[in-house]
């Protein structure tokens, strides 16, 4: 082979694999990813009927647990799960109704008031949206 | 006509004008009355600085911003400039030390009157002070005690829940400390001295200072405001229990409790400490380097073992835990992004809490069923975090790849270049 | 030659007469084929132009690409770089791709403003090729102000509020002009949208007028050689210069490939308003310069506000940079010009110092 030859296919062989090698992560790229869109404001917390009546689902909310609540007579509440005492997970209490953070006897209502304990502060709520068998949550405006 | 008006306008006018007049000067004495207060005034200009000092601080005292002044405790007239005038029948001077609970109860007791200013305010504490060691000790006639100006101030006393008080949460350790890390003050009653620097080193200590937590816990918590009092060894537990009621039931159903109560050994102390509660390691448990367990269990003994084994198991699951931590914190580091995984390892977290606490209850099978589930979030984090490592390592294949078809690319434009150049040439 | 090679040639040669018959440029591959680029031994520097331009459709692409994911809102533009690093397919290489390009083109600018000074191409005819590059450097710097809030993290945020208190400094105008900057009195969803807007249409517009102009006054004017030196070897601009050119490319791109695997670019907090202001925050490095200027600055010189002295110093600087065709009379004689070159040397080691100072003093 001609130096000429085996320098232009050297050429055009290269060029061709550099091309692949840039193309290829921009193709991948193009193509939709599995979560279709950035973390929305609202989040699917669960599906409608997935809480039986007086129970709770701790779901990830933004980067901190949040707490989806089906109360006894069957509204959803959800607030913020970091108790406002020293960051530990609060959990719901179905005998009492209420929220509960085993860390320093911390205790919440169905509206996030501190009831007893040394919480300062109320649990942050949530705001709710049910729509096509999701339960949706997101801050309030 | 015109004229009788224009005079009877002017009579009205001069009639009021006097009736004005008049009013004024009777009023003038009467409205010195509210601002004259010669207890003030005299002692204002005196010399001696003990004697001048209540003036400055009466100024923001908490008395004076209800309405009260001088007469209202002292007695007295602050309407004389007279001092024997000032100091009538009335006048009650300043009581002795033995005198000054009842001085302060003979208002602050007293129900009808102190609900003038506050319906709500307590009116026990000089019964429940009677009942303190303070109390005790001031009754047999120990004048060294501690009594109600010892602790609130004199003359500038200021509420409670004001943050300048000498009674504010976080002012109370020195407020006792004035006499309680006082050798020469308790060597008479052979109190130790070490409190008030045992708590500054505690858990609690820092969450009041350093946190500004103002639920965590200072000498008054546990001991008693007026009725104080080193609590009684049956209550220590009740007392701990008030914020930390989870372990509180796990000790109360552990096989500890009845031993604990037969032996008239004070349930939480006897591990924690009192005024140097540290936060509590697993160190602490049968084996550690600070084993508590060994100051009644022997090595060896099966309840050591049980223990030793309890501390093994938790010290697995912190590896355990470490491990996944450390493969995240590799992937991050080679820029991959972990918060998924992260926000699920808090679950695992929240599992080693829990255990911990559950180390109270002594009930090992408790403990190593909340592990179990811990284990499983951390091999779910551990697999996620592998899944990173595996993407940090594509990264870097990929960047090889590639490097290796541009640097190809760049030599076949090397040799191209040449091979133009000596054709320009020629 | 073989048939299949005779075959191949007549294709192209077909396919050239079809372009030609439409496009009429054969006047313009004429000039090409013809153009020569001067061989010497400053010659290297010519390549900073070149791959500024190559830097520059890097970003438009890696842009376009960001394009897709990203939303300019408060309450999703953080998010959607969260998205983009963690979720999409790559997304981490295109974003890091985008960031440090950003920075590393500002440095090629910098790096080919300053050799073509000191090298005097700016004397005309090439006055007008210098004055459209100035506007060019200012048209960058501001894709890079407008660019960095675009992730809406901490740094952004405050490092864009530090440097448009610096705009609201300048006399008569500066309240005003900060209000137009910022869509508003201070930095927020509104300043987002608008740097958006300054970022993907309005500069890229004005870049691709400025640039056309800049390009094409080079081609046509040719490089200039530096001041004393006539002869020189000669290489033809096509293909050899723009192999060479290509090559430089690619190098370059590999630095950015394995800079962006080995330190992608963090995503940060979520901007905070209501949080304070970090210490130590500051703009982006290349606007350092000025930063650490005015915090040195006295607060008064004579009876004047030091910090608007020092504003209106950078502009009048500014201004002097850009006349500099007009100024250095004897580099426009074809004279070597000193008083120029040490000007230009003060000034270059008067900004590498003050950048550095930022970094290695910051408590200025």
């Amino acid at each position: 082979m001609k130096r000429r030859t085996f320098v232009n296919l050297f050429l055009g062989g290269s060029l061709l694999g550099t091309a692949a090698s840039l193309l290829y992560p921009v193709v991948r790229y193009l193509i939709p990813p599995r979560q279709a869109e950035a973390a929305a404001k609202k989040i699917v917390a669960a599906k409608v009927g997935e809480l039986a009546p007086n129970s709770a689902k701790l779901f990830k909310f933004g980067s901190s647990p949040a707490l989806l609540i089906n109360t006894a007579d069957g509204q959803l509440r959800a607030f913020s799960a970091v108790c406002t005492h020293l960051t530990c997970t609060v959990s719901y209490e179905g005998d009492t109704g209420t929220m509960y953070c085993p860390c320093h006897n911390g205790r919440f209502d169905l509206a996030g008031n501190v009831i007893s304990g040394p919480p300062p502060r109320p649990l942050e709520a949530y705001e709710i949206e049910v729509a096509g068998g999701d339960i949706l949550v997101s801050k309030k405006a | 006509m015109k004229e009788n008006r224009e005079g009877s306008k002017k009579r009205t006018q001069s009639r009021l004008f006097s009736v004005f007049t008049l009013s004024l000067l009777l009023t003038l004495p009467f409205s010195l009355l509210g601002q004259k207060n010669s207890c003030l005034e005299c002692h204002r200009e005196l010399d001696e600085q003990s004697l001048r000092a209540p003036v400055d601080g009466f100024a923001t005292d908490v008395h004076r911003q209800f309405g009260l002044g001088c007469q209202d405790c002292h007695g007295g007239n602050p309407l004389q400039d007279d001092v024997e005038l000032a100091k009538d029948k009335s006048f009650r001077g300043a009581p002795g030390k033995a005198k000054v609970p009842e001085f302060c109860g003979s208002c602050h007791s007293n129900s009808e009157y102190m609900r003038r200013f506050n319906p709500n305010v307590r009116v026990d504490q000089l019964q429940t002070y009677w009942t303190s060691k303070h109390g005790e000790l001031l009754r047999k006639g120990d004048t060294n005690v501690a009594v109600c100006t010892d602790c609130h101030g004199v003359h500038g006393i200021q509420a409670s829940n004001f943050p300048k008080s000498s009674t504010f949460a976080w002012n109370i350790p020195e407020t006792c400390g004035r006499c309680h890390s006082n050798q020469e003050v308790m060597k008479t009653y052979g109190i130790p001295v070490n409190q008030v620097s045992d708590y500054k080193q505690s858990v609690h200590a820092t969450a009041l200072f350093d946190k500004k937590d103002l639920s965590a816990p200072v000498c008054n918590d546990c001991h008693g405001n007026h009725g104080a009092a080193p609590p009684q060894v049956a209550s220590i537990a009740f007392v701990c229990r008030q914020c930390h009621p989870s372990a509180g039931d796990l000790f109360t159903q552990s096989p500890h409790k009845a031993v604990f109560d037969e032996l008239g050994i004070s349930e939480c102390e006897a591990c924690h400490g009192n005024h140097k509660i540290l936060a509590p390691t697993d160190e602490m448990l049968a084996g550690g380097s600070n084993d508590v367990c060994s100051q009644c269990h022997d090595a060896g003994t099966k309840p050591h073992e049980t223990g030793v084994e309890m501390k093994r198991k938790l010290s697995d699951y912190v590896s355990a835990f470490q491990s996944a931590e450390d493969v995240l914190a590799s992937a991050e580091k080679q820029g991959v992004e972990v918060s998924e995984p992260r926000f699920k390892l808090q679950e695992a977290s929240t599992a080693l809490i829990l255990v911990r606490n559950l180390t109270h209850g002594l009930a090992l099978a408790d403990m190593e069923a909340k592990l179990a589930e811990g284990d499983k979030v951390i091999s779910e984090v551990k697999t996620l975090g592998g899944a990173a490592l595996k993407e940090a390592r594509f990264r870097k294949t990929g960047l090889v790849i590639a490097t290796v078809f541009i640097f190809l690319l760049a030599l076949a434009l090397y040799f191209k270049i040449r091979e133009l150049q000596s054709k320009e040439k020629s | 030659m073989s048939r299949r090679k005779l075959r191949m040639s007549q294709l192209i040669r077909n396919v050239v007469a079809y372009l030609e018959s439409r496009f009429l440029f054969s006047a313009l591959l004429e000039f090409g084929k013809k153009k020569k680029v001067p061989e010497h031994k400053y010659s290297f520097w010519y390549y900073f132009g070149g791959l500024c331009l190559f830097l520059f459709g890097v970003q438009v692409i890696t842009g376009i690409l960001l394009l897709l994911y990203y939303t300019p809102s408060v309450d999703a533009a953080h998010e959607s770089i969260l998205f983009i690093m963690s979720q999409v397919k790559f997304g981490w290489l295109i974003r890091s791709v985008h960031s440090w390009t950003a920075n590393i083109l500002v440095g090629a600018i910098f790096i080919h403003m300053f050799s073509t000074f000191f090298l005097k191409a700016y004397r005309p005819p090439r006055d007008l090729t210098w004055i459209s590059g100035f506007f060019l450097l200012v048209l960058f710097l501001a894709f890079g102000f407008s660019g960095y809030l675009l992730p809406w993290n901490e740094l952004s945020f405050f490092a864009t509020r530090v440097g448009t208190d610096i705009a609201g400094v300048v006399p008569f105008i500066g309240k005003a002009l900060k209000t137009f900057i910022l869509g508003g009195p201070e930095v927020s969803g509104a300043t987002l949208s608008r740097f958006f807007w300054l970022h993907v249409a309005v500069l890229p517009a004005f870049a691709l007028v400025l640039l056309g102009i800049h390009i094409f006054l080079v081609q046509v004017l040719g490089m200039s050689k530096p001041i004393g030196i006539s002869k020189t070897k000669e290489i033809s601009f096509f293909p050899t210069f723009i192999l060479k050119d290509a090559l430089v490319w690619l190098l370059v791109l590999t630095a950015i490939g394995v800079i962006c695997v080995f330190l992608p670019w963090e995503i940060g907090q979520k901007a905070d308003p209501f949080a304070s202001t970090p210490i130590g925050i500051k703009p982006e490095w290349y606007f350092t310069f000025m930063f650490t200027t005015l915090k040195i600055v006295p607060a008064h010189i004579f009876s004047l506000e030091g910090e608007v002295l020092a504003i209106l110093g950078f502009m009048l600087g500014g201004l002097l940079w850009m006349l500099v065709p007009y100024l250095d009379r004897r580099a426009g004689r074809e004279m070597k010009s000193p008083a120029f070159s040490i000007a230009g040397a003060i000034i270059l080691l008067y900004i590498i110092v003050m950048t550095a100072l930022t970094y290695l003093a910051p408590r200025i």
